[in-house]
Parts: C-alpha cells; structure tokens; sequence
C-alpha cells in the first residue's frame, strides 16, 4: 500500500466509526449549541457590543469544540483497545498522523460549518462579503490548529489528567493561531477585503507548513510505545 | 568540575552585584530603580539561552536516544522556567514605577509570558508521564514544536501590539550608552551564564543519580 493509501484508510476508518457510533459528533453539535447560551448569557442583549467581541466569541467557540473534538483523537483507540493495531500498521507513523488529521479536519469543518450558522441565525452578523476570506481563514487556522492538536492528542493518551493536560498543553503553542485568526476575522466582519489582512493569512500559512512538518517528523517517535 | 563552577558563579555574581551599585552611575530621571537593569536583561539572556538548549537536546535525544541529551534538556527546562520567571518578575518591579503598571499586554511583555506557560506546561507533562523513556520522548517532541513555535509567537504578538523599549545592547549599530553602563551589564550577563550552567550541571547530576538509584 502506498503512504497516500495508508493515510487515506486510516481518515476513512474514522470517518466510518464516526459516521456510525456519532459519539463524538451528536455531543459537539449539542456542546455548540450550549456555547452559545453562554456567550448570550455572559454578554447580554446589547447589539453594539456584542458586534465588537464577535470575532473573539466566535474564536472561542471554534476552539472550545475543536479541543473537545481533538482531545478524543486517540482516546477512541484506547477504550476498543485498537492502539496496538495502529502500532502494528506497516510502514512510516506518519501516515496515520497525516488519517487521523484528516478525519480530525472533516470534524471540525462539520462543526465550525454548524457553529458559523448559529452564530449567524443568533448573533444576526451579515457573511455575504466576508464569506470568501472567512472560509481561507478559518481553513488555514483550524488547520494548523489541528495539526498540533493531532500531534498533542496521541502524546496525552497515555497520561495521567489527560482531560486537563491537552489544553493546557496546546492552548500556548496555538496564541499565534488564535490571534491571527481573531485579527483576521474581525477586519473581515469589518468589511475590508482578504487582502488587508495578508500579513496574518500569511502567518496562518507558515505556522500551517512548520507544524505539518514537525508532527510529520516526530510522530513516529510518539507512536513507538 | 561542577563545584569550581558553583564558586565562579558565586564569585561573579558578587562581582556583578559590585559593579551594579558601585561601578554604574545612578539614573538621572529613574534613580536607583535602574538598576534593576543590571539584573533584568541577563535573566532573560539565560531564560532564551536554557530554551535554545532545551530545543537543541531534544533534537539529539530524538536522534541518537543517549538518555544524557533527556537530562540535559530536563534540566534547562527546569532553570530557564525558573530564570523567566524571575525575569517577569524584575520586570514587573521596575515596570511599577517607571511604567507605572505591574503589568502590560505589551508585545515582548506577551510573548514572554506565553513562553513561561508553554514550558510550566512541558514540565507538567514530564511530571505526569510515569514512564521515563516515554516522558523523554514526548518532551523532546513538545520541547522542538515549543521552539519552533517562538518566531510565530514573537511576529503575532508584535503585530498585535507593542510597547517595550528596543533592545539596547544586541541591536544593529552596537551598543550607544556609556562604558560605565556597558560593564556591569556585561559582567551580570557572563555571571548569570555561569550560574546557569552551573544549575544544569548540578541538576543533570542529580537526575543520572535518581536514574541510576531506579535502575
């Protein structure tokens, strides 16, 4: 089997468990929708603002589900006692890196495209203009923060305080991600075009290449035991 | 070895202390308050340094497996958490009254403080990793992406804000203030060095000690 093909039946099997069991999808849809109450309660009804925080909130959203839906990356391989059989998988590590970031990506755009709606429903923001560049954004963040996320994931399934470590873990190393996403996002809802915000899509693509590459490299060192 | 460095360090240190209030002349419009300048830059000097080592150990240990390149990289982890600690907190003394706040969101203000929780976070998972050759694995892969993950830390930050006055002594064109300035900054940042190295080479000790009394 050729390294694409591996990491393709690796993405495919969890895409497969998911489709099936829906035990993480069902309660992150029902986690966003919980978020939102929150974030109504904690703000109250003033429009204006609610306007200024918006990126931020949205921000936040996007990374509380996705640290719930990346936390669980590897802990489903260790409850139905699959972990050896990753181990066991022929071939370079990085493969199964590279399917289980995949499968993690169509989670998370599953569940920012969901977030995204209800905050346009809830919050009554206008995405017509800023679709375009809101969709470059978020893919180039949510990337990079699933490629740590990923690679932090199969290092904290064999820790003690698991739940507590991963984000403690990962909330750091992703501040450049977060700040160029949220900057990026609020010029965007602003109304100005994708261009303006180059320098931070810029920063987004170059965090994007150093993490894949990292988690490409040393993952092997992780999987090992 | 170990032992001539704790005494040069100590030596140099009090050289250090010497120089800062006797050598350096008093601030005209901060006063002693300055002098906490002496002190400040070579914590955050030896903070940089220690990470720079931690990242380079973890590079070698994921090459070449020598549990000597973990301790290493567990040691300077340890004393550059601990010197970035004691930089903020200069900095925070002498931000009190020349700034007039304990703290700012400023840019190497931020940056400074996300390169503190990121590696408290890197000794907390060395603290709950049972396995030891386990823990030093997962360590070197966070200590590298820590590293790596800097630049991109330092330019979001920067072009998030900025407030702290430019470098003084590495930037281009050299060094501008006087000599009086110059040497006792320049004798407190060979004496920190010293005094971290010495640090890392009791602490590396230490840990071949505990490894060996487990095996």
């Amino acid at each position: 089997m050729s390294f694409a093909r591996r990491a393709l039946v690796v993405a495919w099997k969890d895409l497969l468990v998911e489709r099936r069991s829906k035990e993480t999808l069902n309660a992150l849809i029902f986690f966003a929708l919980l978020l939102l109450f929150v974030f109504q309660f904690a703000l109250g009804p003033d429009r204006e603002r609610l306007a200024g925080v918006l990126p931020g909130v949205l921000w936040l959203g996007f990374i509380l589900s996705g640290l719930l839906a990346l936390g669980r990356t590897f802990l489903v391989e260790r409850e139905h006692d699959c972990w050896e059989g990753l181990l066991l998988a022929p071939g370079d590590k990085s493969a199964v890196y590279l399917g289980k970031l995949a499968g993690n990506l169509a989670l998370m755009a599953v569940v920012e495209t969901l977030v995204l709606g209800l905050f346009v429903v809830f919050f009554d923001i206008d995405l017509a203009r800023a679709f375009p560049g809101l969709v470059v954004v978020v893919a180039l963040a949510t990337l990079g923060l699933a490629a740590v996320g990923t690679l932090f994931a199969a290092m904290t399934a064999h820790v003690r305080a698991r739940e507590v470590l991963f984000p403690v873990l990962l909330l750091p190393v992703q501040v450049p991600v977060l700040l160029a996403a949220v900057k990026a996002t609020e010029a965007l809802l602003a109304g100005e075009p994708l261009g303006a915000v180059a320098h931070w899509v810029k920063l987004l693509a170059a965090a994007d290449v150093v993490y894949l590459a990292v988690g490409v490299l040393t993952f092997d060192a992780i999987l090992e035991g | 070895m170990v032992r001539t460095l704790g005494w040069l360090s100590a030596a140099a240190l009090a050289l250090g202390l010497v120089m800062a209030f006797g050598v350096a002349p008093r601030e005209v419009s901060q006063g002693n308050v300055q002098r906490i300048m002496y002190v400040h830059p070579p914590l955050a000097w030896v903070a940089y340094l220690a990470f720079g080592v931690v990242a380079a150990a973890s590079i070698a240990y994921l090459v070449r497996r020598a549990p000597g390149a973990d301790r290493l990289a567990h040691a300077s982890a340890e004393v550059g958490v601990l010197f970035t600690g004691l930089a903020i907190a200069t900095g925070s003394i002498w931000g009190k009254p020349t700034w007039g706040t304990w703290w700012t969101w400023d840019a190497r203000l931020t940056s400074v403080a996300i390169l503190f929780v990121m590696y408290l976070g890197y000794l907390l998972l060395r603290g709950t990793v049972e396995d030891r050759e386990r823990a030093a694995r997962y360590c070197a892969v966070l200590g590298i992406v820590a590293a790596l993950d800097m630049p991109l830390v330092h330019f979001s930050v920067y072009w998030w804000r900025t407030l702290h006055q430019p470098p003084s002594l590495m930037k281009p064109g050299g060094f501008t203030g006087s000599a009086a300035i110059l040497w006792p900054l320049l004798v407190n940042l060979a004496a920190f060095t010293v005094l971290y190295a010495y640090l890392v080479a009791k602490r590396v000790r230490l840990l071949r000690a505990e490894a060996e009394a487990l095996a």
